[in-house]
């Protein structure tokens, strides 16, 4: 299968894409800093972009930049910044003795098993098979008319369920997220029965000086600086 | 011609193998949810590139779904992560064992 040479861009494509994706994979496990992680999951994301432009896949590379590294990533970086960055967890401390061997080997064994399972099987050696009844897909902005038909027709009803499922789960990011007023702290019936919908209940001043008289509760533990947390 | 799937189902493999390592060593919540996106990401890559061989955009279509799906399941993760940091100001998995026996 290799009779015929391959072009020199798409090598040296790949092998960017290669470069970009185990830089920044390996910089998220290693980073010491969330944010340097962060950051490096950016780069990952970039180079699995690059891959997609190389496969003929336009509009998800697109997406991939749009959605992953403009809307996920920096999610994760506004949490970061929103719960304080924590240096505490430092990768060189080992809780478990032997469990980053054990995962090493683990990964090594799945990873070989993988890659030894697509060299002896032939829909990955090069062969194109076209036996699926597809259609074949087409470069350029073909391709993305081809996806657009492809959701909208044959995938319709599953996309519907995603924008379904897109709503539960802002609104369950917003219960889960958010704060507990003080004045539903007070009460400790109202969080039992879980009615955070009180049209009655706002915040005011009242509430906010309430705060400071239950502090040694536990369920109204704020946020401390990053040296307090024990390792 | 252009450069054989093989190559980047590879590359796909090591990805996925690097978010595995990543979730079992890491302690941290969020780096853990990195190494998930890290893992999803792989697995992108070999539908891509799966549907580049086989010349059929089903595995396109998968690919979009599994973004939509990501991004939902970030927002509800991270929502978790905050609203477990603030009973226990702490991100790390570790502290999290009430369920053991």
């Amino acid at each position: 299968m290799f009779a015929t040479t391959y072009a020199v861009t798409d090598v040296l494509v790949f092998a960017g894409a290669t470069l970009l994706i185990i830089t920044g994979a390996l910089g998220v496990i290693v980073m010491k800093n969330p944010v340097h992680s962060a950051l490096s999951l950016i780069l990952a994301l970039l180079g699995v972009a690059v891959a997609f432009l190389a496969q003929n896949a336009d509009f998800l590379a697109a997406v991939e930049i749009i959605v992953y590294a403009g809307a996920i990533v920096v999610l994760f970086l506004f949490v970061i910044m929103f719960l304080g960055v924590d240096k505490s967890q430092h990768p060189h401390v080992e809780p478990l003795v032997g469990q980053r061997w054990l995962a090493a080997l683990g990964v090594l064994v799945t990873v070989a098993g993988v890659v030894a399972l697509m060299a002896n099987s032939h829909w990955v050696s090069g062969v194109m098979s076209s036996s699926t009844g597809g259609v074949a897909l087409s470069p350029g902005a073909g391709n993305v008319t081809q996806l657009g038909d492809s959701v909208f027709t044959t995938y319709l009803l599953s996309f519907e369920a995603t924008a379904g499922l897109l709503i539960i789960a802002v609104v369950g990011a917003v219960l889960l997220a958010r704060r507990e007023r003080p004045a539903d702290a007070d009460r400790d019936d109202d969080l039992i029965d879980g009615d955070h919908f009180d049209a009655d209940d706002h915040i005011d001043g009242e509430g906010r000086e309430g705060d400071e008289g239950s502090e040694g509760e536990w369920w109204n533990v704020k946020a401390p600086a990053t040296e307090e947390v024990e390792s | 011609m252009s450069v054989p799937a093989s190559w980047y189902l590879v590359l796909a493999a090591v990805l996925f193998g690097i978010g595995a390592f990543g979730v079992l060593t890491r302690r941290s919540a969020l780096i853990m949810f990195m190494c998930i996106e890290l893992m999803l990401n792989a697995v992108n890559l070999t539908f891509v590139t799966f549907a580049r061989t086989m010349s059929d955009i089903g595995g396109q279509t998968t690919v979009f779904f599994i973004m939509v799906v990501a991004a939902a399941e970030v927002t509800v993760g991270l929502g978790i992560v905050v609203a477990v940091f603030r009973r226990r100001a702490s991100t790390s998995v570790d502290e999290l064992s009430e369920l053991q026996g």
